[in-house]
């Protein structure tokens, strides 16, 4: 077999090598920084993209925590990374423009960039430019549909997320024994929002829910104020509500919720960000408690979650680790391990090696990844994640669950809450 | 839908609408006298916004109280900004004016994003979570408090072009500038304190406006637009018109939301605008020049 096509055989990442391969690193470390100067490989520069500025600037500051973390751990195992960082500015048009500057720079492979309509922009740069793109975040499932050669997704699309999300709904409302009879579905109308809202409209009645979707209102992600939007949906006196959100939006949501006195046996995306990050904790206080977010989640079992987990706490103190932290990580890890067995910076060798992706031990719940002929990563699972204490709790699935969930939710001026 | 919903989301729209007006108020006021358009109004908001919060976090200030605060400190900006700045610019071609005021506002953003960094920023007073119920109406307290203070603030600002005599010296330069300067008023101090009283308008609004909504440095080119869609319905340079213009916009916004889709609230002020640009280009209240 040549040098060639034994590299391109794909070598999974287990256990049992990431725990040698730290082990090794330690020793080598202990050794001496010359030695493992001299063994230390070529690194591969990664054209990381996030929304750092602009509308989605909290959301884009996590994914870079994500990717600032990536070199040291990386390097432990072998895989040394160099991070070229681009600002997307929130603006499809500034991604597609910061995609290019890093290609002609020199990045060997794009990851990024969070936003559906920004990494649209810049999964087309990737296959304009012949380089791999590893979409760390973004769920419009369009993406993948486009016959890509050079375009990866470690990310649920729309309706994966629905389908998981709308799965442990049901488990829920078995485990706590309350089922409610009618919903209100609350999208942002972005491409993101969009996917999502078309998702839940094909996906429901597959579904065999337990209760209707009695309206759907989709809002726009930068309205001033949300009172039109949660005053129409508490006029429906649906018994839950289902928000896919951002990130300020669902700190308005709530907050009108609460001034206009509706109090619904639940919150529950089926399957969105922005309930679970630091801010929405900090601004909403007693009021962010109970609401539950269907996602996909780090898995702290895991060996490399560990690593990670203890690197984030050491850096980011004043931080909570959460998935545009492991997403944006696991991005670095797929690109840096198919740098590894492709030998080179070569593209069509990056690709063919990505496409060859199966490493079994990794940061966030679900199996092994892997790509299918698409590009996309489907052995990706969602937890039901409920903010208990002000934190993020896994209450399903009960394999991995920290706590019992509460479900009703209680009032907002239950003791409970305080 | 009851109609105790429908007078709640009315309510809102204008009560937020007010706020609004406070913010276009400013732009109008500088344009009315001055004849110059201030491009870097949004961001010059977002200063005042983040002076809010700033004072919220560090001293425990509630914006409403630190508003004479923040409005002073934009006034002594304003002033010196006509002085040094503005000025040498007036008699020169409007594009260039426009050229001046936009660097203004690039330099503010990126200074506010080298100061806050990107996130966003909010105030959350004691009463952010309360509400006044009138029956089954409900009214949102920080927005009443918010609407209540911009219009003491916006009605103070029209007593005093209408009853000082340094009002109705301004009020001079802006109707007959030739005459204001035969009678020997001093033009260049006229114009350095209505700039000066333009932009502690857009402090006062900053402070009320980060009560109701999260600040980012990004946030001002938005604020901008919207102020030029309120004083082109309400008609550029009349105060009266900026006044009426935000309320309008404010109650469109919510008929929008309420009987189209939320989603759709924008486009309906914009709607606004290009039906008054075809059929009133001088605005509800304007005057035909």
């Amino acid at each position: 077999m040549s040098r060639k096509s034994r590299l391109s055989v794909s070598r999974p990442i287990t256990r049992r090598s990431f725990s040698a391969g730290a082990a090794a690193l330690a020793a080598l470390a202990a050794g001496g920084s010359p030695l493992r100067r001299a063994l230390a490989a070529k690194p591969v520069k990664l054209g990381c993209l996030a929304p750092l500025s602009g509308f989605f600037a909290r959301e884009g500051q996590a994914c870079k925590r994500g990717f600032d973390l990536a070199p040291a751990i990386l390097a432990d195992m072998g895989m040394p990374i160099e991070i070229m960082m681009g600002d997307t500015e929130s603006n499809p048009d500034r991604a597609r423009t910061a995609a290019e500057k890093l290609v002609n720079e020199g990045a060997e492979v794009l990851i990024g960039t969070f936003v559906s309509g920004e990494t649209t922009a810049v999964a087309q740069v990737a296959e304009q430019r012949g380089v791999p793109h590893v979409i760390n975040i973004a769920a419009a499932p369009k993406i993948t549909e486009q016959g890509y050669k050079f375009v990866f997704r470690n990310f649920t699309t729309g309706p994966m997320l629905v389908i998981n999300g709308f799965g442990l709904m049901k488990d829920l409302f078995k485990a706590t024994g309350s089922t409610p009879k009618t919903a209100v579905f609350m999208h942002v109308n972005d491409t993101f929002g969009k996917a999502m809202g078309g998702g839940v409209k094909a996906l429901f009645p597959k579904m065999n829910m337990p209760f209707e979707i009695s309206t759907t209102i989709p809002y726009d992600p930068k309205a001033k104020d949300l009172s039109v939007e949660v005053a129409k949906a508490k006029a429906t006196g649906a018994d839950i509500l289902m928000p896919v959100s951002h990130g300020a939006d669902a700190i308005k949501l709530i907050r009108e919720m609460v001034k206009q006195r509706w109090e619904p046996m639940g919150i529950m995306t089926p399957g969105s960000p922005g309930t679970y990050e630091a801010q929405f904790y900090k601004t909403l206080g007693k009021y962010s408690e109970f609401v539950i977010a269907n996602v996909p989640w780090i898995d702290p079992k895991t060996d490399m979650s560990k690593t990670l987990l203890a690197a984030f706490a050491k850096e980011f103190p004043k931080e909570s680790p959460e998935l545009n932290v492991g997403f944006s990580f696991e991005a670095c890890l797929i690109a840096a391990d198919a740098y590894k067995r492709a030998g080179s910076g070569d593209p069509k060798a990056l690709a063919d090696a990505l496409r060859a992706t199966n490493i079994t031990e990794h940061v966030m719940i679900g199996g092994p990844i892997q790509f299918n002929e698409k590009g996309q990563n489907v052995n990706i699972k969602s937890a039901a994640l409920q903010n208990l204490d002000r934190k993020p709790t896994v209450v399903l699935p009960e394999a991995s669950a920290e706590a019992k969930p509460v479900f009703p939710m209680p009032g907002w001026t239950d003791s409970r809450r305080a | 839908m009851t109609w105790d919903t429908v007078a709640s989301i009315l309510i809102g729209g204008a009560l937020t609408g007010l706020v609004y007006s406070l913010m276009a108020l400013g732009l109008s006021v500088i344009f009315g006298v001055i004849r110059v358009v201030n491009f870097a109004h949004g961001e010059m908001m977002t200063l005042a916004m983040f002076a809010g919060v700033f004072l919220f976090t560090g001293g425990g200030l509630d914006p409403i109280l630190s508003l004479p605060i923040v409005a002073g400190t934009l006034f002594i900006l304003g002033y010196a900004l006509q002085r040094r700045l503005v000025e040498p610019f007036i008699a020169r071609p409007e594009h260039e004016q426009f050229i001046l005021l936009l660097a203004v506002a690039i330099l503010l953003v990126n200074g506010l994003l080298l100061a806050f960094g990107p996130d966003a920023r909010s105030v959350t007073v004691d009463y952010a979570f309360d509400s006044f119920e009138l029956g089954p109406i409900f009214i949102d307290k920080v927005k009443a408090y918010a609407a209540g203070v911009g219009v003491l603030v916006a009605a103070g600002l029209l007593m005093f072009f209408r009853y000082t005599r340094t009002g109705k010296a301004i009020r001079a330069c802006s109707d007959n500038l030739m005459g204001a300067q035969v009678v020997g008023l001093n033009i260049r101090r006229l114009y350095a304190l209505t700039f000066g009283l333009g932009v502690a308008c857009v402090g006062a609004a900053g402070c009320l406006l980060s009560l109701l909504v999260d600040v980012t440095p990004m946030l001002g080119p938005e604020l901008t637009l919207l102020a030029f869609v309120i004083v082109i319905i309400g008609g550029l340079g009349s105060m009266m018109g900026a006044l009426l213009g935000g309320i309008v916009v404010g109650l469109s916004e919510a008929l929008a939301g309420l009987l189209i889709v939320p989603s759709m609230k924008s486009m309906f002020s914009f709607g606004l605008l290009i039906l008054i640009l075809a059929f009133r280009p001088q605005g509800l209240f304007g005057k035909r020049t």
